[in-house]
């Protein structure tokens, strides 16, 4: 069967992006010289792509594509503009940034654009052979991402360990899979729950789902499965830390959406039980080790693996609030932590060395532009309104206390009130501690506009989320 | 434009640190008067607020509703009583006088400084006018920010410590509110035909129909939030540093408007959204007021730092307001809001004070200091008004809160025992002491330290800031009515509430759903 027009017009962003991929590796290929092709076409493609995915978001349910392969619809469109918009500010943080890690590589614009489209076919996957595609297309991008910066030991460390580990992790969604499909017969998405319903053998169907899930924890961060979470985000180029954080996290909480659904998770009682037990260790095991770092990057690693569990917890809602909560989320997470890791990005030395605490003090006197912008970021990931990161939250613990987990959202609480210690402490030495010196700012126009835009947002989303709920009322 | 008040002076503000934040860094002059000038207008809008508003209605008024967010039936739906109306009136004549106060002290980052008090005072605002619990809940954690670094830049020695913990103790009790807040809208959706709201007006004519069991978890969520931010004892502690590490203006604004949140919280939601829960606790929250009351005086009372010893005053004033709110008396209530009036403009006051003289002497340890009284004259005139107010003296304003205040739980059936007013009333006389103490040590004696000889007095403007909050400390106290009139129609329908929640439970259990014990059971 060949495809036919209409599917390939439902995977117009899909394609944009790979094409751009292609595109981008021939031009490093031919203009060697020519260092500003490349960024400029990834940026353009990612653009494009975000613009094919809008329209999908105001009208159109969900439909499928290549036979039932692929979903398309609010939800899929959403996820895209997610993976774009994560993308887009990674790509502009990157520009001259990279350059000065490894000069004259073209492929890492190219293994973007393939990490994101490995995402927006996750979001899209109508079965979960197209999933682990997608996941794997997503997995092998970051791994070389992870070690581009291959003169820095911390990088290659990450590479290795994220790519062993992750490989670990993918046998057993990869096992997860075969085991579900043993049990019911087939791996279609469409009709997942219905056909889980009445099993002779609910065993072989819970271990399958067991293994999925413990595949998907591993790629969201969760707590026991996040172990490689503070060394690769400190290792891997700090650009690509604030792509994975987001983009990478994001493709896998679609996941957790369109296999774990609210019908799956209200049938199978255990398997909620297991994701409200995960999500509350990770908000505690998270925030409490945040607490005692010293690297800005570490300390923003263990704050994602307690974002994590934030996000967790609307999934265990099953219901509209949760799972629209967690789109929000997701949204406004790659905002603050795109913008979080982008600012470490411009304070960074140069020579590789880490951003600690201590070199952020007085930064506020040296660059009070910066300084403002991280103090956004951080109010807004410790969840202090008027910024987006508080109604994210709000929405999230709604769908929780709704579908009656409240003690989960009294533990999200009160471990953001732990979060907002480590968070101030950022805070507190940009603009309470007036010592001179410290790391100058790096001029970097795109990276600090690519910051600005992400504040803006926030602020903007956060005064009024009516403009992304509009967005994400239709996904479902 | 009248529909709009409200707004008009929740932005007022809010445009005036857009204003600052627009001006050029080196422009103090002009940064200084932009964010005056924006002040007096929000002074002068709620000046006509105040004259508009109906007193003899108990209802909100000047209500304007815009949906906000639809999704969760969330709307920007603000509305004012009696009550909010005072606060409001408090708030946008404390803030010109703050800025007022800091116009010479504060040099550094002087745009920042502005911008946030002016931030300071729009949150604050927004807490007294919203009708919805999200809104409200908003501007409760937004005014955090501005506070948080107006004591952590502008500070004193210890200012880091006092902002961090200022900013996670407040933050700790609300988060539990807001968890709280999540339950009752998802409590109204659960009803029949019923939606997710957060919406004041709507949740009043259900929450009290909460089963106590779970009415007492929502109440102590909110109590606990508002208990910190009062201070009730023992949730007091982050006030002595907050209070003494804060600049003047800082200070001013924190015990002037911003305590008074968790007071006006503790009468706008916990009262009327639990009922029951109310009646349950109302005698340890009492006597935590008492408490308050006795150990705030007694603290005071060794304080070797003037500062310190007005911050533990707070403690004490505040003791009284809680006290008069769980009398659930008509009498009670209106002597607790006039007593938060009284509160921020005396110890507003007193905190300018010190202020004044740590600008001059660089100190405020009351054994450095001695016999103020003959090189500033005036200085010691004023403190001494002021101080009197504290006390309570009559014809002074403190006085007629604090015996509304002690006749309200005199007489209070829900009390049910004259005991909390004559243990609360030692705490005036515990006042007089820790201050006319200190005022005598200040004030009287030697001039021991050379230093002190020649002191200057105050300057024109420091009298020009003190001068507007003594002819209220004086209005207050001879003609309260003005103020009273306003509150008396809100008080009078809450408390009628109330009593018939009270009567509702003695004629049937049926009207306490879920749960067999009686609130009037205690008696």
């Amino acid at each position: 069967m060949s495809p036919s027009m209409s599917d390939l017009t439902a995977i117009a962003p899909l394609l944009l992006v790979a094409g751009t991929a292609l595109v981008v590796v021939l031009v490093d290929a031919l203009a060697k010289r020519n260092r500003i092709l490349g960024p400029v076409l990834t940026l353009a493609g990612l653009a494009a792509a975000m613009t094919f995915a809008l329209p999908a978001l105001g009208d159109a349910p969900a439909s499928a594509a290549f036979g039932g392969m692929i979903r398309t619809g609010g939800f899929t469109s959403f996820f895209t503009l997610v993976f774009c918009v994560s993308g887009l500010l990674s790509v502009l943080l990157s520009m001259s940034y990279i350059e000065t890690m490894v000069p004259g590589k073209g492929e890492y614009y190219a293994l973007i654009l393939l990490a994101v489209s490995g995402m927006i076919l996750m979001a899209a996957a109508g079965d979960l052979v197209v999933f682990f595609l997608g996941l794997e297309l997503m997995s092998l991008s970051f791994y070389i991402l992870a070690g581009f910066a291959r003169g820095r030991m911390t990088s290659n460390e990450a590479a290795l360990k994220y790519f062993l580990l992750g490989a670990f992790a993918t046998g057993f969604l990869l096992y997860g899979i075969a085991l579900v499909y043993g049990a019911t017969g087939s791996t279609a998405l469409a009709g997942f729950p219905s056909r889980t319903g009445g099993l002779q053998q609910p065993l072989l169907l819970l271990a399958g789902l067991a293994l999925l899930m413990i595949g998907l924890m591993f790629k969201v961060g969760a707590v026991p499965f996040h172990m490689w979470v503070p060394d690769v985000y400190e290792g891997a180029p700090t650009t690509i830390s604030a792509f994975m954080s987001t983009g990478g996290k994001a493709a896998a909480f679609s996941g957790f959406l369109i296999i774990f659904t609210p019908a799956l998770l209200i049938t199978q009682p255990a398997l909620r039980d297991v994701v409200a037990a995960v999500a509350a260790i990770s908000m505690v095991a998270g925030n409490v080790i945040a607490v005692t770092q010293t690297s800005v990057k570490r300390m923003l690693a263990y704050s994602s693996i307690a974002h994590a569990g934030y996000i967790l917890a609307g999934v265990v809602a099953a219901n509209p609030a949760g799972s629209n909560g967690v789109l929000f989320y997701l949204m406004s997470y790659t905002l603050m932590n795109a913008g979080a890791f982008g600012v470490v990005s411009l304070l960074e030395n140069p020579d590789g060395s880490m951003l600690t605490f201590d070199e952020c003090a007085g930064l506020s006197r040296r660059s009070p532009l910066v300084a403002a912008l991280t103090a956004v970021f951080m109010f807004s990931l410790a969840g202090v309104p008027p910024f987006a990161g508080f109604f994210a939250k709000y929405y999230v613990f709604a769908g929780t206390v709704e579908a009656g987990f409240t003690w989960l959202a009294i533990v999200g609480v009160l471990m953001s009130v732990v979060s907002a210690y480590y968070y101030l402490r950022l805070v507190v030495l940009m603009y309470f501690n007036d010592q001179p010196g410290g790391q100058a700012v790096a001029v970097r126009p795109f990276g600090l506009a690519a910051v600005i835009v992400a504040a803006i947002a926030l602020i903007g989303f956060g005064i009024f989320p009516s403009i992304l709920l509009g967005l994400t009322a239709r996904c479902f | 434009m009248e529909q709009h008040i409200l707004s008009l002076i929740l932005f007022t503000p809010l445009a005036g640190a857009l204003v600052v934040a627009l001006l050029g860094r080196d422009a103090s002059r002009l940064i200084k008067t932009v964010g005056l000038l924006f002040s007096l207008v929000a002074l002068g809008l709620s000046v006509w607020l105040f004259l508009v508003f109906d007193g003899s209605r108990g209802d909100m008024q000047c209500i304007e509703i815009i949906p906000w967010i639809p999704a969760l039936n969330v709307s920007y739906h603000v509305g004012i009583d009696g009550i909010s109306l005072l606060l409001i009136v408090l708030t946008t004549f404390l803030t010109p006088i703050a800025l007022l106060a800091s116009w010479e002290s504060v040099t550094v980052r002087l745009k920042g400084y502005v911008a946030l008090m002016l931030l300071l005072e729009a949150g604050t605002l927004g807490v007294f006018m919203a009708l919805d619990l999200f809104l409200f809940y908003v501007f409760w954690e937004f005014m955090l920010i501005p506070m948080y670094f107006i004591i952590g830049i502008w500070g004193g020695q210890e200012r880091i410590y006092a902002a961090v913990k200022f900013f996670l103790y407040t933050m700790a009790g609300s988060l539990l509110m807001l968890v709280a807040i999540i339950w009752l809208g998802s409590y109204a959706a659960s009803l029949p035909g019923g939606a997710f709201t957060t919406d004041l007006l709507r949740l009043y004519a259900i929450a009290p129909g909460i089963p106590m069991g779970i009415q007492i978890w929502m109440f102590l969520a909110f109590t606990f939030s508002f208990a910190i931010k009062v201070p009730i004892f023992p949730l007091h502690t982050w006030l002595p540093d907050a209070h003494v590490q804060a600049p003047t203006a800082g200070s001013v604004m924190l015990a002037g408007v911003l305590l008074k949140m968790g007071t006006y919280g503790l009468i706008r939601f916990c009262l009327p959204l639990f009922p029951y829960a109310t009646f349950r606790f109302l005698p340890y929250l009492a006597g935590l007021g008492i408490v308050g009351i006795i150990y705030g005086a007694f603290v005071s009372m060794v304080q070797p730092d003037i500062k310190k010893l007005v911050a533990y005053s707070s403690v004490s004033h505040l003791g009284f307001v809680v006290l008069g709110i769980f009398a659930l008396t008509e009498e009670g209530l209106q002597g607790s809001v006039i007593q938060m009036i009284n509160h921020g403009l005396s110890t507003g006051a007193l905190f300018l004070l010190v202020g004044m003289i740590y600008d001059r002497r660089h100190t405020r340890l009351i054994k450095d200091l001695g016999g103020l009284a003959k090189p500033m004259p005036v200085y010691a005139a004023f403190f001494m008004i002021v101080m009197l107010s504290s006390i309570g003296l009559p014809g002074l304003n403190g006085f007629v809160g604090e015996f509304l205040i002690l006749l309200g739980s005199f007489r209070s059936s829900f009390l049910g025992s004259p005991w909390y007013a004559i243990v609360a009333s030692t705490g005036v006389i515990l006042a007089a002491v820790y201050l006319l103490w200190s005022y005598q040590r200040i004030f009287f004696g030697k001039t021991e330290h050379p230093e002190d000889q020649a002191l200057p007095d105050l300057s024109v403007r420091e009298i020009a800031v003190l001068v507007p909050i003594v002819l209220f400390i004086v209005w207050i106290g001879v003609y309260p009515g003005t103020f009273l009139g306003k509150s008396a129609a809100s008080t009078k329908q809450l408390i009628h509430r109330i009593e018939e929640t009270r009567r509702g439970s003695f004629a049937g259990a049926s009207l306490e759903p879920g749960h067999e014990i009686l609130p009037g059971e205690r008696r």
